[in-house]
């Protein structure tokens, strides 16, 4: 290996034309990757823990995947399980808990020969949109290190931002693999809900959640996703729908692409360089022979309020299983009956956003409680799918910024609505299930720093292949 | 609502198995009120006629056999899983006692 290698410039195209090309090897690249992680982990923290050696590729099974992601180092998000290492899911009460079995999606990867070199950071259970709420330490926007690289999936995005991995695994509820996508710059894919199996993701809010991809640019995440995508019968919410090779369509033209631009994404606290970015990308999209109308997502203003009733409430469930009993933090020293090993070992293990969450749901389904609020998000959730329903009618892509703002400095959010309010564009397309991707569009400029503004689009159900081509268009045109 | 009741904190805590402290218990009372109160606009939604959604998926019945249980873990032996718990004794994860002898 003689030249020089940016590790940002690297994706799974490049590497694997050099690894076929043998202008370098297998371990050579991860040694490029695993060297660049020891010296910007300290300042970054994107890694909870890092895998000295390829933690094992499985025998290939005859699939059309195998050894399509072969060697290319990735970072998986650590709520989701890698079996025999640690999967804290970024809290206190899962520190030292080890993985007793493989995620689908993690057994997909190692069947396709994908390197994993470690674990990402997040906010505990997956809870935040700025990745403060982690319990191992937030992780730094590789841009601007006293700013926030975005939640949940705040580690794989600095890492593959920062060159500390080709690719990374993060996963959705409410925006969190968009979200830090857009303020680090890369590319984060939420596929329709089912599209991807949960089975092995720690489940936060089940109806909501999806794994997906992180990745340098948009071809990529087309690659990631057609590996890690099909029904799966260990998680019986996965879809049967047909898997398409999604990188097939890539490079066709979007002449006549209706893309409806929603009014009232053009609110919201807004900030002016992000709006003026995404207009250039709509301008650009026009300019490749889409059409652009004017639409409108009335239910904008009451999505953010149904979603923080329904994904408490299912957080409050889904949590009942951290109880110091089967695996995780136990507190027994104290404790001197049953109930107080529970209640102990939950105060001690949670954090404060992820005990506000519990809070909120047990109170909206406790009774003289559940109509009023969690019935009564349920039916509003109806209405948010039929708008949507109304709109994929009149247009194939709905598209506008993923945040009000780029990356706010660590500590500048202060009360928890503040950290609910930067997820105002993301949570629609989780109520509805609908698949969006985030892609970089530009920069703007704090105090002289410049920092990542994304574009988000939308598509109906299972139309990731239409989504992936429009993204894919609109990244060769924007500088 | 300024703030919940304390004694509403209490009953949600008790409920939610979470053994809070003071302090935390009157920052939630505050902290509970701003986000139900925010989440309370959903009372001016008119959804009369409008059935809930539970899933987005529209699947129904979804089944398995039972010899796909099998392979379910990835071939995963229980003595793995009994690994990860607190306090074991041979292949029993031991507790505190639930049933008292009267």
């Amino acid at each position: 290996m003689t030249k020089v290698i940016d590790n940002q410039k690297l994706t799974i195209g490049l590497a694997r034309k050099m690894l076929e090309g043998k202008e370098i090897s297998v371990e050579e690249l991860r040694n490029l990757f695993v060297g660049r992680i020891k010296e910007r982990n300290p300042a970054v923290n994107a890694y909870l823990s890092v895998f000295e050696t390829h933690p094992g590729e499985s025998a290939p099974r005859p699939s059309a995947n195998a050894s399509r992601l072969s060697g290319m180092p990735c970072i998986i998000k650590d709520n989701i399980l890698v079996e025999g290492k640690k999967a804290t899911g970024g809290s206190k009460i899962l520190e030292n808990y080890l993985a007793s079995y493989d995620a689908t999606v993690v057994a997909k990867l190692k069947q396709s020969g994908a390197d994993i070199l470690g674990k990402g950071n997040l906010d505990e259970f997956a809870m935040g949109s700025t990745g403060e709420y982690s319990a191992f330490g937030v992780t730094h926007n590789p841009y601007d290190l006293s700013r926030v690289a975005g939640g949940s999936s705040s580690g794989p995005a600095a890492a593959v931002a920062d060159g500390q991995a080709i690719f990374g695994l993060g996963s959705d509820t409410g925006g969190s693999i968009r979200t830090p996508a857009a303020f680090c710059g890369v590319v984060g894919l939420k596929p329709t809900y089912g599209r991807v199996s949960r089975f092995g993701l720690m489940a936060m809010a089940s109806s909501f959640d999806q794994i997906g991809p992180i990745t340098q640019n948009v071809e990529d995440a087309a690659e990631v996703l057609s590996v890690i995508a099909g029904r799966d019968y260990r998680d019986s919410t996965s879809s049967p729908s047909l898997v398409p090779d999604f990188a097939a369509g890539l490079g066709e033209s979007i002449a006549g692409l209706r893309v409806g631009v929603p009014r009232e994404f053009n609110g919201y606290g807004l900030d002016v360089q992000v709006k003026e970015k995404i207009e250039v990308a709509i301008k650009k999209l026009e300019s490749l022979g889409a059409k652009i109308i004017d639409i409108s997502l009335p239910m904008t203003e009451y999505a953010l309020a149904a979603y923080y009733i329904i994904v408490p409430s299912e957080i409050s469930a889904n949590l009942a299983r951290y109880d110091g009993i089967r695996y995780g933090l136990s507190e027994r020293k104290k404790a001197g009956n049953l109930l107080e090993v529970y209640v102990n070992s939950r105060d001690e293990g949670f954090g404060p956003e992820v005990k506000r969450r519990i809070m909120i749901g047990t109170y909206a389904l406790s009774a003289g409680y559940y109509d009023a609020y969690y019935a009564k998000a349920q039916k509003v959730r109806t209405l948010i799918r039929k708008q949507f329903s109304d709109v994929f009618k009149k247009c194939d892509i709905i598209a506008g910024p993923t945040t009000p703002t780029m990356a706010p400095k660590i500590g500048e959010l202060g009360d928890p609505l503040a950290f609910y309010l930067a997820d105002i564009f993301t949570v629609q397309a989780n109520l509805a299930g609908l698949p969006a991707i985030s892609i970089p569009c530009g920069f703007g400029q704090e105090e002289g720093v410049k920092l990542p503004v994304g574009f988000q689009m939308m598509a109906d159900y299972f139309k990731e292949d239409l989504l992936l081509k429009a993204a894919y268009a609109l990244e060769q045109h924007i500088k | 609502m300024n703030k919940l009741a304390p004694d509403e904190v209490d009953r949600i805590a008790a409920l939610a198995r979470i053994n809070l402290s003071t302090e935390e218990k009157s920052k939630l009372a505050v902290e509970m009120a701003g986000i139900l109160d925010y989440v309370g606009k959903l009372s001016k939604v008119n959804v009369e006629g409008i059935e809930p959604t539970a899933q987005v998926t529209g699947l129904e019945n979804v089944t398995r056999a039972d010899d796909q249980m099998k392979d379910i873990f990835r071939g995963t032996k229980p003595a793995t899983l009994l690994e990860q718990a607190p306090e074991r004794e041979g292949d029993h994860i031991k507790v505190k006692v639930v049933l008292k002898k009267n």
